[in-house]
């Protein structure tokens, strides 16, 4: 019995990821065909070498058809998978157990997202039916629940959590000016952040991810065989994925400064990986900056800097591009974008091209060169009950 | 001797300043307030919280028939009480009935409380609404009342059931045509004549039957549908005018069924021991019931519940009322609305949902909603609890945003993340010491969502 991680077992050999955003004029079928061939195309193969697939969608469809239907496969396995706004990397976990398992030669993770057809401005859960006692609150506010909290437990005003939270906004927007496919690619001052009407608690619209449309895929083979498709091949290091019992929004021992599933999931990655210390070893990481305060948090949970340092922190510019510890480098949640089932892919992509030189100069990561691992993480859920996904990747292989 | 044992009443939070009326509506209104239910309330929540009041007050009786009136059902066909037995958590075998429709049917629902051989709560409780600038928008009030009725036996009799003189009559005074917004009158001497004679009769009734006179009578209620009417009758009944029960119009207005069971309240707990009350209620006919105080009248919380909730309300807009009582239609939030109640998931959860009930697990800790094997289940509805934190949700679905969203942790143990109503946002503060209160979230395809939600704790709700 035991978690014993896959550690340089599976290679990424291919990605693409869609321009998040608005698309009017795309379905789940256009952003699924765009992500599939642009990642066949990157890993120099056709649909007919895939012999298996999982796709992530949190609620834009159900079953394997949504893949199979507009690649036009048939008689090949495909896997819809859903684990909240995880689901992206639980597709990506799922098909490098496969190969890793024997079982395939090459697989394809894909995730997909349509929020834009709802009708209704940001993202809405699927009803399912009940009896009614469920919350009726917010993502949102929920999430604002973090800065009174974190003030309190650290003795600062709820002022300066704000200011960090707007640095964290600004230089999240920022890095996504420098990225054609992210959402937003506006710059915005902390001091234009920090002036927005308040809509759940303490935070503005600018502090929510962005609500868009998109879809992302990766192609995974067995490490042996990655350099048959790639030159420069993404390693698989750790994957760990954690599920807490959803006691924390019932504990009254629960505080709302610390995500005990991302500390667990977190802990087992790098033990898979063999990170002692990821804010020197790690080059860059993407988190689920799914509102801001939730990026404070992580920066913590994740071990990136001491518990209650991490404002200071974001303030000083650390997890810039220019820090020494780069922190979502394609603009996160926040500017990107955040088509629920794409976003953990989206990370991933994101790893894809700044370890592998790819990232264009204006957005390149300052460890570029001097470390060759990155961590994408990637939760679902609310603080008190949530699901947590963390993957380290490297360039670096079994044999090297 | 078959007796009150226990009484409660529920004034909602709101109030509705009617001078303000006329402004908008271009006339109607008067001076003082009416009670507002809030958005989340309908009869069913507030003759649950009225029946809770009741229930604390007698603690020891266990009920064995609850009876509930109203003229505003939140449902046809389906059963009101049930929901309302449910919030209670009272036994299976508690036979519960609606007598709904009528301002009358509040005395019937007495009526087959006093009758029944075991404890029985009689509970009352009504939305009034009239038309914007009508008289019955000011005339009216909302609110809940409820009495629990019983032997020696189930507990102390704080008054004694006496003489009950019931006369009929059938004539078209005042009426509603189910599901309108407005009730609609005859020519108002016509009524005024007609139940001044049978208010009359009824008190020659009462007072012959029982070989007493207006000079016995301490404290005398005379209440109805037809406000000009009962001051009429309680002017020409010979009891002296200090005596005759103020009708709470100026601050809370006339709760219709809910009426007779809060102004007979509002005597209790101003009575003394060895007193006489005599109830006149004039309503399609007249029932006139007259009841004696005990010693036990005393036991009462000091200055008395009912004093207290009138005095604890806050004031609503005219125009936000209108709104919450669907008379202006006014833009719903862009949100999707919330889907209907699962009615065979809500059904599993009765316990929960209705009854507030909770669980604890061998480890000690309190769990919020129930788990499924935790053995010990406990009763939540009455704890107090304290605002951890909390939140401004200004993008949520609701009736009438925002949302106010806390994380509460409750005396003796238990966390839940739950709705604050009753409250204005910019005054919620980490430490607020919150109650439960029964509500109605949301209604879709006619099904109404009943569950709780968290409220400032202000001294004398309970």
């Amino acid at each position: 019995m035991g978690s014993h991680g896959i550690k340089d077992k599976v290679a990424i050999v291919g990605m693409a990821c869609t321009k998040f955003g608005e698309h009017w004029d795309l379905g789940v079928d256009e952003l699924v065909l765009q992500a599939a061939e642009g990642a066949f195309d990157s890993a120099g193969v056709s649909r007919a070498d895939i012999d298996a697939y999982w796709l992530g969608t949190a609620q834009s469809g159900m079953s394997g058809l949504l893949v199979s239907r507009p690649l036009r496969v048939n008689d090949k396995p495909v896997t819809r998978v859903e684990n909240f706004c995880a689901s992206g990397s639980e597709a990506l976990r799922q098909a490098a157990y496969a190969v890793s398992s024997g079982a395939y030669d090459v697989a394809m993770a894909i995730g997909v997202e349509k929020l834009k057809d709802s009708g209704y401005q940001g993202a809405n859960a699927f009803p399912v039916p009940s009896d009614g006692t469920n919350r009726t609150v917010t993502a949102a506010a929920m999430y604002s629940m973090i800065v009174p909290a974190y003030a309190k437990r650290y003795g600062i005003g709820v002022d300066e959590v704000k200011q960090a939270l707007a640095r964290i906004a600004s230089k999240n927007h920022a890095n996504g000016a420098r990225n054609p496919r992210a959402q937003f690619r506006k710059e915005v001052t902390v001091e234009q952040l920090l002036a927005m009407p308040r809509i759940a608690g303490e935070l503005s619209v600018f502090d929510c991810a962005g609500v868009a449309d998109g879809a992302a895929a990766a192609v995974v083979v067995r490490a042996e065989d990655a350099h048959r498709y790639s030159s420069s091949p993404l390693f698989v290091k750790g994957l760990s994925f954690v599920v807490g019992d959803g006691s924390g929004v019932s504990d009254p021992d629960y505080d709302y400064t610390t995500f005990p599933e991302v500390i667990a999931s977190a802990t087992e990655a790098y033990r898979q990986a063999g990170i002692t210390d990821p804010r020197s070893q790690l080059a860059m990481a993407e988190v689920h900056d799914c509102f801001t305060p939730t990026e404070l948090v992580l920066m913590e949970d994740l071990g990136f800097c001491e518990r209650g340092s991490a404002w200071k922190e974001e303030l000083s510019g650390s997890f810039d591009l220019t820090g020494d510890l780069p922190v979502n480098p394609d603009g996160g949640l926040k500017s990107f974008g955040h088509p629920v089932g794409a976003s953990g892919l989206r990370m991933m992509f994101e790893v894809w091209l700044q370890l592998r030189g790819e990232a264009p100069e204006d957005r390149r990561i300052s460890t570029f060169g001097a470390r060759n691992l990155a961590l994408t993480h990637n939760l679902g859920g609310y603080p008190g009950e949530m699901v947590s996904f963390v993957s380290i990747l490297g360039t670096e292989g079994p044999g090297s | 001797m078959r007796g009150i044992l226990g009484y409660g009443t529920y004034i909602p939070y709101r109030r509705l300043d009617l001078s303000t009326v006329a402004e908008v509506a271009g006339g109607g209104g008067r001076k003082g307030t009416r009670a507002v239910a809030s958005y989340d309330e309908d009869a069913t929540t507030m003759g649950v919280e009225a029946a809770r009041a009741a229930r604390r007050a007698a603690p020891e009786a266990g009920i064995e028939s609850l009876w509930f009136a109203t003229v505003s059902p939140p449902y046809l066909d389906k059963t009101n009480a049930t929901a309302v037995h449910a919030a209670l958590r009272l036994s299976e075998e508690c036979g519960s009935y609606d007598l709904i429709g009528s301002v009358r049917g509040a005395m019937g629902a007495l009526r087959a409380a006093v009758g029944q051989p075991g404890p029985a709560l009689a509970v009352a409780a009504d939305v009034r609404t009239g038309l914007a600038g009508g008289p019955d928008e000011a005339y009216f009030g909302d609110g809940a009342a409820a009495l629990v009725i019983g032997d020696e036996t189930d507990g102390s009799v704080v008054a004694e059931l006496g003489a009950w003189v019931s006369l009929t009559d059938e004539f078209a005074d005042r009426w509603r045509r189910p599901n309108e917004e407005r009730s609609r009158v005859w020519e108002e001497r016509f009524g005024e004549v007609r139940y001044g004679a049978i208010g009359r009769d009824a008190l020659d009734h009462l007072f012959k039957s029982t070989g007493t006179g207006p000079d016995d009578v301490d404290h005398l209620i005379v209440t109805g549908t037809h406000g000009r009417a009962c001051r009429a009758v309680a002017q020409r009944s010979g009891v002296p005018s200090d005596r005759v029960v103020d009708d709470l119009g100026t601050v809370v207005g006339n709760t219709g069924a809910a009426h007779p069971f809060l102004l007979l309240s509002a005597a209790l707990e101003r009575a003394e021991p060895e007193q006489t009350i005599v109830l006149l209620v004039l309503a399609d006919g007249a029932e006139a019931l007259m009841v004696r105080t005990t010693p036990a009248v005393e036991q009462r919380p000091a200055g008395g519940s009912l004093a207290r909730q009138l005095g604890n309300g806050a004031p609503i807009s005219y125009g936000r009322y209108l709104a919450w009582r669907g008379l202006l239609p006014v833009e719903p939030p862009r949100r999707p609305e919330p889907a209907r109640t699962s009615s065979s998931a809500a059904g599993r959860s009765v316990p929960w949902k209705f009854g507030f009930e909770g669980s604890r697990s061998s480890d000690g800790a309190v769990h919020l909603p129930p788990l499924p094997d935790d053995a010990v289940h406990l009763p939540m509805a009455d704890a107090r609890g304290t605002v951890t934190t909390f939140t401004i949700d200004r993008l949520s679905y609701t009736p009438s945003p925002p949302m106010v969203f806390a994380v509460v942790d409750f005396d003796g143990g238990g966390r839940l993340p739950v709705e604050l109503t009753d409250v204005d946002a910019a005054e919620v503060r980490v430490g607020d010491v919150v109650e439960m209160t029964f509500r109605r979230l949301s209604s879709a395809d006619g099904i109404h969502n009943y569950f709780w939600k968290a409220r400032p704790y202000r001294k004398g709700d309970d």
